[in-house]
């Protein structure tokens, strides 16, 4: 496998060479696929439980398809990254997991998406009830115009958590990592805090309500290096209880910070389709399609 | 390099400006014309209702806000003008604003964006420039008979000219409630649904709050308008000549003749006695007092909810 990374001298020197020594050493827990390689586009993993599964999933906007044939398989308690040049889609399709995209009119989706065995767009599923299981942080950081206290606590009201609020809040801010910072003053606005913070009141907002998965739609790309490595720090631990998807232009950090990594590009008729779904490790030190290869390396996107 | 050197000074002309900007400094001495011109326009509206009208109240003073409608000009005062705007205005206010505003939320958040959502939209700015006796006609051909016949009486009381007055205002109060609801960025209400919000809750506790400051600029545009409406009062039948309402409770009172401020001022105005001209100078001094403080209390009501948060 090195012998496909030592490189032929037509390769692009600039190209950014992601070696296998860059990963760090392979998880233990039993679950994780060997990497053999095995054909076909839903390479998901065989043996860790799967909680979001999409089914050939089409999205259009009108009449124009945004997403084409997508099946993928998210692991539980995983990172996977969603990664791609620009408006392949990425974003739709996380959308689609959650039914964000209900909230845009004249939208319409083809082929399932299911949550543990179900599907979450049935007739009878309440899409308020999908959003508390599945929940989202955004690419820009949005506080509620209220006080931290009462950010994280929103969540938790209107969904009658039982529990004390004192202590969800706590719990939720610790977890995100924040606690520290804001203990004294939770009463402030949510808006006075820094970008990076704020991103972290939003991580904290969504896991109040105990969801099971959490979608993060590029949450790092309005934030400087410094708070973007806090929170691929946060997604360490987070992974531990959480599920997460996220959507990333970075293609370092999906490198870094994620354990399955989802290519997908665009077609000639601007529809985003799957490329390669693999561990991450693969996907960027030994990727089976040519397209990977070339947009891992960075010669476009 | 020294400050004089050749290559400084051609800097340093070249930094200047090439010739006076006539076309600038024309437009902005227009524009300040027109300021200085439109304030004195109102500073000589206002010295001139005061000069008339300030005697009044040094002569008679609390008599004059404390006397009932009167022939004679020397016991006329406005005690029941200023009772019927008050009336007026919180029946105004009960009226249109719950109506309004949720007529906005509903057409914001709930409609879908078909023609006939979009037909509505247009209609409602219509009715918004539809001359205010109009809504006197209007009034006096449906909410007259439809209060006479519940309550008796003439119907022409001021009840049935809150509801007109209501009705002329409600365009106003929907439109600038539904354009603070839309300028609430989308993000916000992406976060609420994010955490499992239902539209009615990420409408009544995140977009609402954050539109309360312009909805409630807007209430108050449409209350200050309601009260200085005069046609609607002098259609619907607003006395400007003696009435008690001597024996009756108040609510009994609420259904009998009434009058108020703008139709004081103009029932007064058209009186030959002389006398009249003060009272009536008086009176506008009066009914501009009590529209710039309805505008107060609204303006703070606004920056109370308007924190920086």
């Amino acid at each position: 496998m090195q012998q496909a990374m030592a490189a032929p001298p037509t390769r692009d020197p600039v190209a950014i060479r992601i070696e296998r020594a860059d990963f760090p050493p392979a998880e233990s827990p039993a679950g994780d696929p060997a990497p053999t390689g095995s054909p076909g586009t839903a390479a998901g993993p065989a043996d860790s439980e799967i909680v979001v599964e999409l089914q050939d999933v089409s999205f259009f906007y009108g009449s124009f398809r945004a997403v084409k044939d997508v099946s993928i398989r998210v692991p539980v308690r995983r990172i996977t990254a969603l990664i791609g040049p620009s408006g392949c889609g990425k974003s739709t399709l996380l959308r689609t997991m959650n039914r964000m995209n209900d909230l845009i009119p004249n939208t319409r989706i083809e082929g399932r998406v299911l949550y543990h065995g179900h599907d979450l767009y049935a007739r009878d599923v309440d899409p308020v009830e999908v959003r508390r299981r599945i929940g989202m942080v955004f690419q820009k950081p949005n506080p509620f115009p209220k006080s931290i206290y009462d950010n994280i606590a929103f969540g938790p009201r209107i969904n009658g958590l039982r529990g004390n609020l004192d202590d969800i809040v706590e719990s939720s801010l610790r977890r995100a990592v924040l606690w520290d910072e804001v203990k004294d003053k939770l009463r402030q606005s949510g808006l006075a805090l820094s970008g990076g913070q704020q991103q972290r009141l939003c991580i904290a907002r969504a896991i109040a309500t105990e969801p099971d998965v959490i979608l993060m739609d590029e949450p790092c790309s309005a934030l400087d290096p410094r708070s973007t490595l806090q929170i691929e720090e946060l997604m360490a631990e987070l992974k531990e209880n959480f599920t997460i998807v996220i959507v990333t232009h970075n293609m370092q950090q999906a490198a870094r910070a994620s354990d399955q990594t989802v290519f997908m590009t665009m077609a000639e008729d601007r529809a985003g389709y799957v490329v390669e779904h693999g561990p991450t490790i693969e996907i960027f030190t030994n990727p089976r399609n040519r397209l990977t290869e070339d947009y891992v390396s960075g010669r476009f996107g | 390099m020294s400050a004089t050197s050749p290559a400084a000074v051609a800097v340093e002309r070249g930094l200047r400006a090439r010739s006076m900007d006539w076309r600038g400094t024309m437009f902005q001495l227009l524009l300040l014309a027109s300021l200085v011109l439109t304030l004195a326009i109102l500073a000589t509206l206002v010295v001139d209702v005061v000069q008339r009208g300030w005697p009044v109240f040094g002569e008679r003073g609390a008599d004059f806000l404390s006397s009932p409608l009167s022939t004679r000009p020397a016991s006329a005062g406005i005690a029941q003008g200023i009772a019927g705007t008050a009336l007026i205005a919180v029946f105004v206010a009960l009226f249109a604003f719950p109506l309004g505003v949720m007529t906005a939320v509903y057409l914001e958040e709930y409609a879908p964006d078909n023609r006939l959502s979009r037909a509505i939209n247009i209609n409602i700015r219509n009715l918004a420039g539809v001359p205010s006796v109009v809504y006197g006609l209007l009034g006096l051909a449906v909410f007259v008979p439809l209060v006479q016949g519940l309550a008796g009486g003439t119907g022409r009381n001021v009840i049935s000219a809150s509801i007109t007055l209501g009705v002329l205002v409600l365009p106003i109060v929907i439109i600038t409630a539904a354009e603070a609801i839309r300028a609430v960025p989308r993000t916000l209400r992406e976060a609420g649904y994010g955490v499992g919000a239902s539209r009615w809750e990420v409408t009544s506790r995140l977009v609402l709050p954050a539109a309360a400051p312009g909805i409630l600029t807007g209430t108050v545009l449409g209350l200050s308008r309601a009260l200085g409406e005069t046609a609607p009062l002098v259609v619907i039948g607003a006395s400007s000549t003696y009435f008690s309402s001597g024996d009756q409770s108040f609510l009994e009172s609420l259904f009998g003749s009434f009058t108020a401020l703008p139709m004081i001022v103009f029932g007064w105005s058209s009186r030959p006695q002389d006398e009249f001209r003060a009272l009536t100078a008086a009176a506008i001094i009066a009914l501009l007092v009590v529209t710039l403080a309805a505008n107060a209390v609204a303006i703070l009501l606004r920056n109370r909810y308007e924190r920086t948060w």
